[in-house]
């Protein structure tokens, strides 16, 4: 009798513990930000880097980048008059702050209004999110900073963090 | 259709500025006489030592066209931001030089970034006549 019951509640534990991770991979998979794309973007921006999803940076950051980007980071990294206003335009409707994605809402929430951030790694969003990630994990070569964030999350270029797809190279 | 698909054709390859290495050297051979009415031709040499050529940036460190595309233009580079750059040579690699404007593009960037200033067109074609002569 005590054996049966021990079983019955074994089973409605794993089917509940089962449910939730189903609910908690959905919920992540609602976190992913909007699939976005433009050529142009896509090809110019991501020679040097991975391709930075817009909804990770406000768009007074994009347009500050974009007005600077003959000193990019310590780069020249400069476009053409044509070429810049296209791109300019794509991140700025796809920013952080012209989202309904609630992880590009935080993002924008975790910075302050007076300040315009060019690093997403410097936001409080990330600092936060990333406060057990020591800076030797960040530094090993698999890796080379905390910028690249494609090393960790395996579908960063697509704007989706969750952590069920988070693993970190040696 | 068929009409169709050459104007098509003529108009994509217009667009991305299509072209042979031995055009684009033709092409810096011609801006070069104009630099310096004494252009000697291209020299794979003097490119080579150009592309190793250590110099000294004004923000303090050491850098050459190696530091990203390594030593070896036939290996995979990497950017600082750790990406893969494919190889440089066209041995390895024959998409190089075979779009103008990508590469006046990455020159016009690249040589600002390692020598603080643009390439005369004499530089270019030593790069390029270089690049063509590894095996
Ligand atoms: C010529 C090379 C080059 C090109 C082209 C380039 N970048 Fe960058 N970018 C860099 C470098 C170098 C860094 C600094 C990386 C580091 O510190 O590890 C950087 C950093 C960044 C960062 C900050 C990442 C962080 O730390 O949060 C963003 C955002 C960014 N770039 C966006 C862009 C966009 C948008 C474009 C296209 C318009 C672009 N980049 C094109 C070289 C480039
Ligand atoms: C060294 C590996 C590494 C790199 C590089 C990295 N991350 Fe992460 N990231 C992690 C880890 C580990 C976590 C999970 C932390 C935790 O669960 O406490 C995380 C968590 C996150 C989360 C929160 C996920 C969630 O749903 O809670 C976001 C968003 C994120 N990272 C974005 C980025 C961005 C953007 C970059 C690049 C600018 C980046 N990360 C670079 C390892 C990394
Ligand atoms: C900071 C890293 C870096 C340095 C230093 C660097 N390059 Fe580059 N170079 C790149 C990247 C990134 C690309 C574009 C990615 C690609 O085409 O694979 C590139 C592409 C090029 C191309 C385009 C070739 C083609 O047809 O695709 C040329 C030409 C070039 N570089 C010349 C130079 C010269 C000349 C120097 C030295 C004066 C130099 N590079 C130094 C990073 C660098």
């Amino acid at each position: 009798m005590k054996n049966w019951m021990q079983l019955v509640l074994l089973f409605t534990s794993i089917s509940a513990t089962s449910a939730l991770l189903a609910s908690g991979g959905m919920e992540e998979g609602g976190r992913a930000m909007p699939v976005v794309s433009n050529a142009k973007w896509a090809a110019e921006c991501s020679s040097c880097h991975m391709l930075y999803h817009p909804g990770l940076l406000p768009e007074r950051s994009w347009r500050k980048m974009m007005l600077g980007l003959d000193k990019h980071f310590g780069e020249n990294a400069s476009l053409d008059a044509a070429m810049q206003k296209e791109i300019t335009a794509f991140l700025a409707l796809n920013s952080a702050d012209k989202q309904d994605n609630r992880r590009a809402k935080r993002i924008n929430q975790s910075i302050p209004a007076n300040s315009t951030p060019l690093r997403i790694t410097e936001t409080r969003y990330f600092t936060d999110k990333h406060d057990e990630v020591s800076a030797n994990t960040f530094k090993r070569k698999s890796i080379g900073s905390a910028s690249n964030c494609v090393a960790c999350h395996k579908n960063a270029e697509k704007g989706n963090f969750s952590e069920s797809q988070i693993k970190i190279p040696r | 259709m068929r009409k169709s698909m050459l104007i098509i054709g003529l108009l994509l390859s217009f667009k991305t500025f299509a072209a042979t290495p031995q055009e684009l050297l033709k092409q810096y051979e011609s801006q070069a006489k104009q630099e310096h009415s004494a252009f000697a031709g291209f020299s794979a040499e003097k490119g080579a030592t150009f592309f190793k050529t250590e110099r000294l940036h004004s923000d303090g460190k050491k850098v050459s066209c190696a530091t990203c595309h390594t030593a070896d233009p036939r290996n995979q580079g990497k950017t600082r931001a750790n990406k893969v750059i494919e190889p440089m040579a066209p041995i390895v690699n024959p998409k190089r030089f075979t779009d103008r404007a990508k590469v006046e593009k990455w020159f016009g960037r690249n040589c600002r970034d390692v020598l603080e200033r643009a390439c005369t067109a004499q530089e270019k074609g030593d790069y390029v006549a270089y690049m063509l002569s590894i095996q």
